[in-house]
């Protein structure tokens, strides 16, 4: 494979990250999806959008958050110095309300009345319900039955924000089915409905907006390790789901060859306990086309999509950006998995030794963080995407370590 | 039409189909079931029972986990015949079946793209040949990426034929046209399958629209579910096709364990015949 001059021109006009990507939607929807890129395309161009964004993110949201040196934790694993980029204390407290702005104020550009949007753990949910209360548009927030039942805090949040949370009864009634689901309401109104999509995957343009909209993680990032350490980091890591936070933050460095990066994959009780027992889409599955695009999806011989499993919802998506098959494929990106237990130790690592409780899906970025910061010097400046906060999780971990709240 | 489009696509048996029924007057009546819904053994009775009891063309359904365009009683179907252990190699196998009894009923597969591909899309097309396939219609491969499989399938002769709504404006009118082969499909409302029903005055002009720009002939699907229905599209198109009206028909055959109740094939061909008396009679 050759080595293309830059990492960050992608995609191609037609939303091809190498062979992933595209647009791959129903004829009905296609209009729509071309709509979206030329308004998104206009917006990029008018500095007016960039100030709105800004000005949001910094009053709303109240970025920029800190790049915090996780001192304790740093002596604990006896290695790399770890730094957190603290996500998680974000407005709504995930990353996820970052792309909730930018995409909200497209939106009302467009003219749109209406904004549907899917979600897993409830995170993407309730940052899009905030952003609609404050925008005052109607908000309809579809989830699998599932997840509603073990995420019930968060779908109390979308009520009293002022969303109609939609139950998904089809397929397994988890993430991919609210998606589909979603996608059902799009192609049924399509004259002022905005589909607001969560994470840096769905049809071109998506994932790139919703990458672009999250790479103030990375931008920052950038500037504050210049302000702390006068140089880049060496290593990144971030969770991966659909994509959006790993993408955010390992955008603005692609073009870098000093700095690694590496993306943690879900591998629920392990990937070698066969493909219904993890959600790692990359490191356990293959190339596909669902919801819009050309990605790795975990399926069967047949082609038929494959329910996932991690302890955190916000993982279990059986596909990933196409970005990251592609950043996989030419090993620009490292990809690898952390397992339930990984995370739940990672997890409780965390709060005792930072105070910090972070999300599930977090924590399995800092269960690679555990074992490769050991093995690096002391000057191997790390930095890890502390994506959101884990007061959702409370519950699930409770559970599983046995505690009955 | 296109320089890629062969003898096989231009003069197959969907050309042939129109052909026969525009010579006799009449539009033609498509029908839509899953492969392997229920279960193969009921599928097969009512596919092969289907042209006696009046359609003129086949669509059969290729079960996907995930199918994102169509409602609730397609999605229970498709979720069916994946329980009952329908891949796309026994899909193919129906329609071999098929084959063996009837020679002039084309079949057209319709599903979504990604089983089409996990099988290998040259691999795919030349095990559809073989079986009798005549063409495919696959919801979520607009123009844009007519390279997957549209371009492919038209090489190797066999139909892509291309859905058209009521979002495709003039401009993407022509792109949506281009590569498509066999007929065109106008889906009459924006929405998913089994839902609405559109607005006979506007489906009329639809179909007028598509008319002025294509010799294809033109079919028109999505909220049939009656004989009165499907009388009132064969007045102002080619084809009325039914899909979820018939699905729901069969899901109403089976018994509190999912399983076929006796006379459920019949049942099912029974309403076909209403349709197909719909149809035959609406220009008369
Ligand atoms: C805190 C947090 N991190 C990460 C994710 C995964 O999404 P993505 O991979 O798009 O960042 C989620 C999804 O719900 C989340 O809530």
């Amino acid at each position: 494979m050759t080595r293309p001059n830059t990492f960050r021109s992608g995609p191609d006009e037609r939303g091809h990250f190498g062979i992933y990507g595209g647009r791959f939607v129903a004829e009905t929807l296609m209009p729509l999806i071309l709509e979206v890129e030329k308004a998104y395309r206009e917006a990029r161009a008018d500095p007016a959008f960039e100030g709105a964004i800004r000005e949001q993110l910094k009053q709303y949201v109240g970025r920029p958050n800190p790049l915090y040196y996780a001192e304790r934790l740093t002596e604990k694993l006896g290695g790399a110095k770890i730094y957190f980029k603290r996500e998680e204390l974000n407005h709504t407290g995930a990353h996820k309300i970052n792309n909730c702005i930018g995409q909200i104020l497209l939106a009302r550009r467009m003219g749109k009345k209406r904004i549907i949007a899917e979600t897993g753990a409830g995170q993407h949910g309730v940052a899009t319900a905030t952003v609609c209360a404050l925008f005052d548009m109607p908000c309809v927030i579809y989830m699998g039955e599932t997840d509603i039942a073990r995420q019930q805090p968060n779908v109390f949040r979308m009520k009293l924000l002022g969303a109609e949370v939609v139950p998904v009864t089809s397929g397994a009634r988890t993430l991919k089915d609210a998606m589909n689901e979603a996608l059902r309401d799009w192609v049924t109104n399509v004259a002022d409905t905005y589909y607001l999509i969560g994470t840096a995957a769905g049809p071109h343009p998506y994932p790139a907006m919703v990458r672009d909209f999250q790479s103030v993680i990375g931008d920052e990032v950038r500037v504050q390790m210049q302000e702390l350490e006068g140089r880049l980091p060496d290593s990144l890591v971030a969770c991966v789901g659909g994509g959006s936070n790993a993408i955010g933050l390992f955008h603005p460095f692609l073009d870098d060859p000093s700095v690694q990066m590496v993306a943690v994959e879900a591998a629920g009780h392990g990937i070698d306990k066969g493909p219904l027992a993890h959600a790692a889409s990359i490191t356990g599955g293959r190339p596909g086309v669902l919801h819009g695009n050309r990605t790795y999806l975990l399926q069967d011989e047949d082609g038929q999509i494959l329910e996932g499993h991690s302890i955190s919802a916000g993982l279990d998506y059986p596909g990933v950006g196409p970005e990251h098959s592609w950043l996989h494929d030419i090993g620009r990106v490292e990809y690898v998995s952390a397992t339930d237990q990984e995370t739940l130790d990672a997890f409780q690592l965390c709060a005792r030794t930072e105070g910090i409780i972070p999300a599930l899906e977090s924590a399995h970025a800092l269960a690679e963080i555990v074992k490769r910061a050991p093995k690096l010097p002391k000057d191997h400046l790390m930095v890890l995407c502390l994506s959101g906060r884990g007061d959702k999780d409370i519950f699930s971990v409770a559970q599983h370590l046995g505690v009955k709240l | 039409m296109s320089a890629l489009n062969d003898k096989a696509v231009d003069n197959g048996r969907i050309a042939r189909r129109f052909a026969a029924l525009k010579a006799e007057g009449r539009a033609g009546l498509v029908t839509f079931i899953t492969a392997g819904d229920p279960d193969l053994e009921t599928c097969r009775a009512v596919l092969h029972g289907l042209p006696a009891a009046g359609a003129d063309l086949i669509e059969l359904g290729l079960p996907f986990s995930d199918p994102m365009a169509d409602g609730p009683a397609i999605q229970a179907a498709s979720l069916r015949a994946l329980h009952a252990g329908t891949t796309a190699r026994k899909t193919l196998d129906l329609v071999r079946g098929f084959r063996a009894t009837d020679a002039d009923t084309p079949i057209i597969l319709m599903g979504y793209y990604n089983p089409i591909h996990a099988y290998g899309v040259d691999r795919f097309l030349a095990d559809a040949i073989e079986a009798g396939v005549d063409g495919l219609i696959v919801v979520d491969l607009p123009p844009e990426e007519d390279e997957e499989l549209c371009i492919p399938a038209l090489k190797a002769g066999v139909n892509f034929i291309r859905l058209a709504t009521p979002t495709t404006d003039e401009k993407r009118l022509p792109a949506v046209l281009q590569n498509t082969s066999g007929f065109v499909y106008y889906v009459s409302i924006a929405g998913i399958t089994g839902t609405a029903s559109a607005d006979n005055a506007a489906v009329g002009a639809a179909v007028d629209r598509l008319k002025s720009r294509t010799d294809l002939p033109v079919a028109v699907g999505f909220g049939i579910k009656t004989p009165e229905q499907a009388a009132n599209i064969a007045r102002v198109a080619d084809a009325a096709v039914v899909g979820s009206a018939i699905v729901t028909r069969l899901a109403d055959g089976l018994d509190a364990d999912g399983k076929a109740r006796p006379g459920l094939a019949e049942d099912v061909l029974g309403f076909v015949r209403e349709l197909a008396g719909g149809v035959r009679g609406a220009r008369a």
